[in-house]
């Protein structure tokens, strides 16, 4: 078979989805401009005092104390006294509540809402910088890198405050050198609830008694990791907020008379424990704010601010602190730290509401300026609308202070809607869109589509022109490419590398276009009956049958917002109808029962095929028997769903938490002993699948694989369920031993992965060949002489003669026993191979199988159920597939040819997504698992792409699986096919008993069956991905975007990478089966003719 | 060619689809409460009596159901409570599958079920009215070759103009529109029934318009 060109065909195609994916995303992507300029304290003079340098005048405050405890949710900070049966998470921070009440001028609390994306990173960015943080950024969590906007550290620094820092050690990456004495802590490990917090309380509270700091900044990370670990309703959160309590007690008590202390959590944590999204959960963290002096002009008054956003924090610190506000701060003042009125007879000049609110206001004015000179991103007539209110706001104030007189009260309002509305335009304007980008992604995807399509409908064709189609468009899109590049340097002076892909991609598709119409018309008007077929398939009533009608529908459910929402269960209807379609359809066309009902047909109106009845209805049997199990398993399959935070009444399925967060023991048990049945099962049934079809019997890697190292990773991964598990209290004495078997078993599982994956791949076959010396010299039937004369002969048609002489009995397993009982001296054949019916499919069914069981060890342990689920469903699809294909080929329906027809592809890609939700994923950012990079390696990673890729691997496990065991779909048919015609009473046995051989006698039809099956495969995510792309572009404006539109696409088009990816593996594998049958055969031959 | 039994099928479609209105507009006007959406269980079942009422006398009035092979009034007996067994079945089986479909299994299994007997007194009373109660018959029917008169040709599009409105009916209850029909099971239920109606409808159109090609072998 020819494997080049299919495999060059698939990479080419998908090469082209990426340019797609990347030019749409490159222009849908939100990028806002750093102003890297500083403010300094001349530029943020008062109006009335000229002269005096801002930052000489005495500020309100000496010193700063900022705690920062990390995930400090407001519900964690409220505390209610009549709540008696408080759960883990409430009231832990009495302290808080008592100095409220006890002390309305000292102290207050708010609810502190944080801007998504909430992950610590940014968050620390947004609350030094003061500026709104976007979408991209989100990226960055692994590496942090130093901040080059002005901050307030650097302000800090400039003043000649010292500012000293302790904890979460990412603060040091982000402001290297900036610290006079720094204390960082290792961040990485979020099961290390401890190190951070006992560090900083080393240090906190000698460091407060000493006189050598003015700002002190404590970042304590245990509540965070705690929530990540355990989730919020846990023991140890109680026991962590209660230690934050006391620390917060203890700072209190150690305040002095110029120092301001602020408690904040930088962001809240959803109901399990994560963050990063933008619900209330996420972002509504809490701040505290304390002075041992009055701050506050009087208690809290009803009217007053009930939320303040995260940015409002930069400003109000600088000038509590007398330093120029960061240059690009969209923040405004906290007004009640302020006195509404200038008051004379202070020794401390202290800043009036209505004065901070100027020089803060003419911060932001100067901000919005630079930066609309910088990027052309906010819309003018907003920006305009703005320069105007700020104009007339100043100009009223300046008289105002000129004059003498008191500024109306109406004029801090107008200031606070000012700041107000540069905030909504800076926060609706971030989001930035390149529409030719767009434009051009959205194009060359749908065109990408469109080829997909024609590639698959045309396989057979491009396979025989000897992938001609390829080099061509391949040489075009070079040449465009650099065209377009070397024009952009002529012209421009730089290379901008989207467009050179945007041109290469797009004129390599025009040409392959214009090949195939070339392709398409000389067989039109050569062949008559071939005509009309390749110019029918694009009616739109062919179109619309069923298994096309329900991709359609999934695509253009991407559409809404609420099918996204609910897009586990769309799938799952889908997949459900889909499958109901199959018995309906068979059954329309009289395939599914024998027709020996209708008396007619056996009369002789119809001609009747070779076939018996209890064959089809054994068929329809399996076929039925199958779609229970696929229903079953895909109703099964809906209690392992996570909740969105959308979906209001819905509870995350119990299986999804790790073991190790399970309280009641005999749950624990109960979990444990379920994920390690399901992990033996699926062991079990792969094994058994292999032994059924003789697979088990040689001695290649393959079969040492399957025989031994696939039990011992499930053992092992039974054993890493148990350690992980063990509560840490209990075995004291053990400790170390569980420390050591928590390294050491997933890295051993790991190890054994690889190297099995690794000996399928070094040598895939599993045929044992069994010589007998005695009969072949004795019988009559296989002349050797045949071989000897053959052998001038090309290999390849010595191949095809061989090969029904050496298949006769060979599927016939060791252990089947059957062997003795059936072999029949006369007719016993020279060579008897094990397994050689099944030679493609059982590598890849081993690989597929192998990898789910690593994929599954990055799981929490209750999705072992889960995975077993997919294993049945992949095989209820397989024999449905396999059932129907022969039903239809029994009543003389079958076509020939390997093709794999639309509706089991279709399947097939449909249950990937459908696990994808099964396995407890979501298409949000908040709900990956990021506890898969630990898995191995407890104690954190030094690099971004280890643990990167274990997240991957994890999140689109079911992608994964469904890709690499695509290729099942081609050869299940063939090797079911046996036992369909072993129920006919005699008659062309030799023939039927090929099986997979089928597709060696021809390796033409079977590259142009596994290039279809691929392309199809491909289309269906493909058109998916197109589909969300569409959505994210057409509803850009919509409020959703951000929070389902904008994630969807993004899982869906890394989906769409990781199943391409791969899906060449798989479709590599087969062809390196293919190269590896080729050398058997040839090692066969001098064997048997000598 | 089937005049005769197009302006039949007519004419009892007609009656149907009248008594389906009856049972929502006299109850409207009759009962105090009333409503479609308010109190769907109720006009579920209304209709349901109503459908199966009126189908059982049409098709019993027109001759439609085979002819039984002995007249013992035990065998008719038999027959009748054979029939029960399969309308009780068949709801089971509705609701099966519609809980399969993803409906809630114990919440509303009240609403699923009166949804099941929705479908089985729009669907599978037909094909025990049609066929009787023999299921390799009903089987048999859904193919391509299947129909062996102009009634099983009807009963083939109005069963299955009423699957896919229920079908279809589904597709609005994800949605975020918080409308009274988009409640478990009324959208479904609005599916059906405007599918069987326009299958009603078709079923005739259809036959009339391809009478020329109709080509039945006798029973």
């Amino acid at each position: 078979m020819k494997g080049l060109p299919v495999l060059s065909l698939l990479l080419w195609m998908c090469a082209v989805y990426f340019v797609g994916i990347y030019i749409f995303v490159g222009g849908f992507l939100l990028v806002r401009l750093e102003v890297n300029r500083t403010s300094t304290c001349g530029d943020v003079l008062e109006p009335r005092d000229e002269s005096v340098d801002f930052c000489r005048a005495q500020p309100r405050f000496r010193r700063v104390v900022l705690l920062i405890i990390d995930a400090l949710k407001i519900d964690f900070a409220r505390f209610d006294p009549n709540n008696t049966a408080p759960r883990p998470y409430e009231n832990k921070l009495p302290v808080l509540e008592k100095t409220v009440s006890s002390k309305p001028l000292q102290s207050r609390l708010y609810p502190f809402r944080a801007d998504p994306p909430t992950t610590t990173m940014q968050r620390i960015k947004g609350f030094t910088t003061g500026s709104l943080p976007t979408f991209v950024d989100v990226g960055n969590n692994f590496a942090s890198s130093a901040i080059l906007e002005d901050n307030l550290i650097h302000q800090l620094g400039q003043a000649g405050k010292r500012v000293v820092f302790m904890g979460d050690d990412t603060w040091e990456s982000l402001f290297p050198k900036k610290f006079y004495r720094s204390l960082p802590f290792p961040s990485f490990n979020v099961k290390d609830l401890h190190t951070v917090d006992d560090g900083i309380l080393r240090h906190l509270y000698t460091t407060m008694v000493g006189d050598d700091w003015d700002v002190l900044v404590a970042h304590f990370l245990g509540v965070d990791h705690c929530g990540h670990r355990f989730g919020p309703d846990h023991p140890a959160m109680a026991e962590k907020l209660t230690q934050m309590d006391g620390v917060i007690r203890s700072v209190i008590d150690r305040l002095q008379n110029d120092t301001l202390l602020v408690v904040m959590g930088d962001h809240g944590m959803t109901d399990t424990g994560d963050h990063g999204g933008e619900s209330v959960k996420e972002t509504d963290a809490a701040i505290f704010l304390y002075s041992p002096s009055p701050v506050f002009p009087g208690p809290p008054s009803p009217n007053e601010l009930d939320v303040v956003p995260q940015t409002d924090l930069v400003p109000t610190l600088a000038l509590l602190l007398g330093i120029p506000i960061p240059y690009s701060s969209v923040g405004q003042v906290l007004l009640p730290l302020f006195p509404s009125h200038k008051q004379p007879e202070g020794a401390v000049a202290r800043l009036s509401q209505l004065e901070a609110l100027w020089i803060n206001a003419k911060q932001v004015n100067r901000f919005l300026e630079t930066y609309s000179g910088m990027a052309k991103d906010i819309p003018p007539e907003s920006l305009s609308r703005l320069k105007d209110e700020f104009a007339h706001l100043s100009s009223e104030y300046l008289t105002a202070v000129r004059e003498g007189r008191s500024p109306s009260p109406q004029l801090t309002s107008s200031l606070q809607a000012y700041l107000t509305s540069v905030r909504d335009t800076c926060r609706s304007t971030w989001a930035r869109f390149s529409p030719l980008k767009m434009a051009a992604g959205l194009v060359i995807l749908a065109f990408a589509c469109l080829m997909c399509f024609l590639l698959s409908e045309l396989s057979l064709l491009l396979i025989r022109e000897n992938g001609a189609g390829l080099k061509a468009p391949l040489v075009v899109a070079l040449t465009a490419g650099v065209s377009i590049a070397a024009a952009q340097l002529l012209t421009q002076g730089y290379i901008d590398m989207v467009w050179c892909l945007a041109a290469g991609a797009f004129s390599s598709e025009i040409l392959f276009f214009w090949r195939v119409r070339r392709l398409s018309t000389p067989t039109v008007l050569k062949n008559g009956t071939k005509g009309p077929k390749s110019s029918s398939w694009l009616t739109p009533g062919c179109l619309l049958v069923p298994s096309l009608l329900v991709p359609l529908l999934r695509c253009a459910s991407l559409l809404s917002d609420s099918y996204v929402i609910a897009e586990g269960r769309v799938v799952t209807f889908l997949v459900f109808s889909l499958a109901l379609y199959i018995p309906v359809h068979l059954n329309w066309d009289g395939l599914l029962l024998p027709p020996s009902h209708d008396p007619l047909k056996s009369a002789g109106l119809l001609p009747s095929p070779a076939l018996s009845p209890s064959a089809v209805r054994k068929e329809s049997g399996t076929l039925l028997a199958c779609l229970g199990l696929l229903v079953g398993s895909l109703y099964l399959s809906l209690s392992f769903h996570s909740c969105r935070e959308e979906q209001g009444s819905c509870q995350p399925s119990p299986f999804l938490s790790p073991l190790s967060r399970l309280q009641d023991s005999q749950m624990k048990n109960l979990h444990y002993i379920l994920s390690v049945i399901s992990l033996s099962l699926w062991t079990y049934l792969l094994r058994r699948c292999l032994c059924h079809y003789g697979n088990l019997n040689s001695t290649s890697g393959t079969v040492f694989t399957a025989r031994w190292i696939l039990p011992l990773l499930s053992v092992c991964l039974g054993l890493h369920w148990a350690v992980s598990a063990t509560p840490e209290d209990s075995f004291r004495n053990l400790a170390e031993l569980i420390r050591l078997a928590q390294l050491a078993l997933p890295r051993a599982a790991f190890c054994l992965l690889g190297l099995g994956l690794c000996l399928i791949w070094l040598d895939p076959l599993t045929v044992f060949v069994k010589t007998r010396a005695a009969a072949s010299a004795r019988s009559s039937s296989l002349p050797p002489a045949r071989y000897r004369a053959s052998t001038g002969m090309s290999p390849q048609a010595e191949l095809h003669h061989l090969i029904p002489q050496i298949y006769q009995r060979m599927r016939r397993s060791l252990d089947d026993g059957e062997l003795s009982r059936d072999s029949e001296v006369d007719n016993r054949p020279a060579v008897e191979a094990y397994g050689l019916g099944t030679v493609y499919s059982a590598p890849v069914l081993l690989f597929c199988g192998l990898l789910g069981i690593g994929l599954l060890l990055l799981h929490p342990e209750g999705m072992a159920l889960s995975f077993l689920l997919l294993m049945l469903e992949m095989g209820a699809l397989l024999h449905i597939h396999a059932s129907s294909t022969t039903l239809s080929s029994l009543h003389g329906a079958y076509s020939g040819g390997f093709n794999v027809p639309w509706t089991p592809v279709v399947l097939w890609a449909l249950a990937a997504t459908q696990f994808f939700h099964a396995t407890g994923h979501l298409p949000t950012f908040p709900s990956i698992q990021w506890s898969a990079a630990f898995v191995g390696f407890p104690d954190g990673h030094t690099g971004t792409t280890l643990p990167a890729s274990l997240v991957t691997l994890n999140t689109f496990a079911s992608h994964i699986l469904f890709a690499v065991g695509c290729p099942l779909l081609l050869f299940w048919p063939l090797v079911r096919e046996v036992r369909g015609s072993r129920g006919r009473a005699c008659g062309d046995e030799e023939e039927d008993a090929v099986m997979e051989m089928r597709l060696r006698e021809n390796p033409q039809q079977f590259s142009s069956a596994l290039l279809q099956l691929s392309t199809r495969y491909l289309f269906i995510h493909g058109a998916q991905v197109f589909a969300s792309v569409c959505a994210a572009a057409i509803l850009r404006r919509h409020l959703m975007v951000w929070k389902v539109f904008a994630p969807k696409l993004m899982f869906e088009a890394s989906g769409f990478l990781v199943s391409s990816v791969f899906l060449l593996i798989g479709v590599t594998l087969v062809l390196r089966v293919d190269v590896a049958v080729g050398r058997w055969f040839k090692r066969l031959i001098p064997d048997t003719s000598r | 060619m089937w005049d005769h039994e197009i302006r039949a099928m007519a004419s009892s479609h007609a009656i149907i689809a009248a008594s389906m209105l009856m049972a929502t507009v006299i109850p409207a006007v009759a009962l105090p409460g009333f409503s479609v959406y308010g109190t769907h269980l109720l006009w579920l079942y209304l209709v349901s009596g109503a459908v199966t009422a009126v189908s059982v006398a049409v098709f019993w009035l027109l001759g439609i159901t085979p002819p039984t092979k002995k007249h013992t009034l035990g065998y008719k007996l038999s027959r009748f409570f054979r029939s029960c067994v399969y309308f009780f079945l068949s709801c089971l089986f509705f609701h099966t599958v519609v809980v399969l479909y993803g409906a809630p299994l114990i919440v509303s299994a009240l609403e699923t079920f009166s949804l099941a007997v929705l479908l089985t007194s729009l669907t599978t009373l037909r094909c025990l009215c049609v066929l009787g109660p023999n299921v390799q018959a009903w089987i048999r029917v859904f193919s391509r070759h299947g129909a062996m008169s102009v009634w099983d040709t009807c009963l083939q599009i109005t069963v299955a103009c009423t699957l896919v409105g229920a079908w279809v009916g589904a597709f609005p209850i994800p949605l975020d529109w918080d409308r009274p029909w988009q409640v478990w099971p009324v959208s479904c239920s609005l599916g059906a029934l405007f599918g069987y109606l326009s299958g009603l409808v078709a079923a005739p159109a259809w036959i009339h318009y391809h009478r020329k090609q109709l080509i039945y072998k006798c029973k």
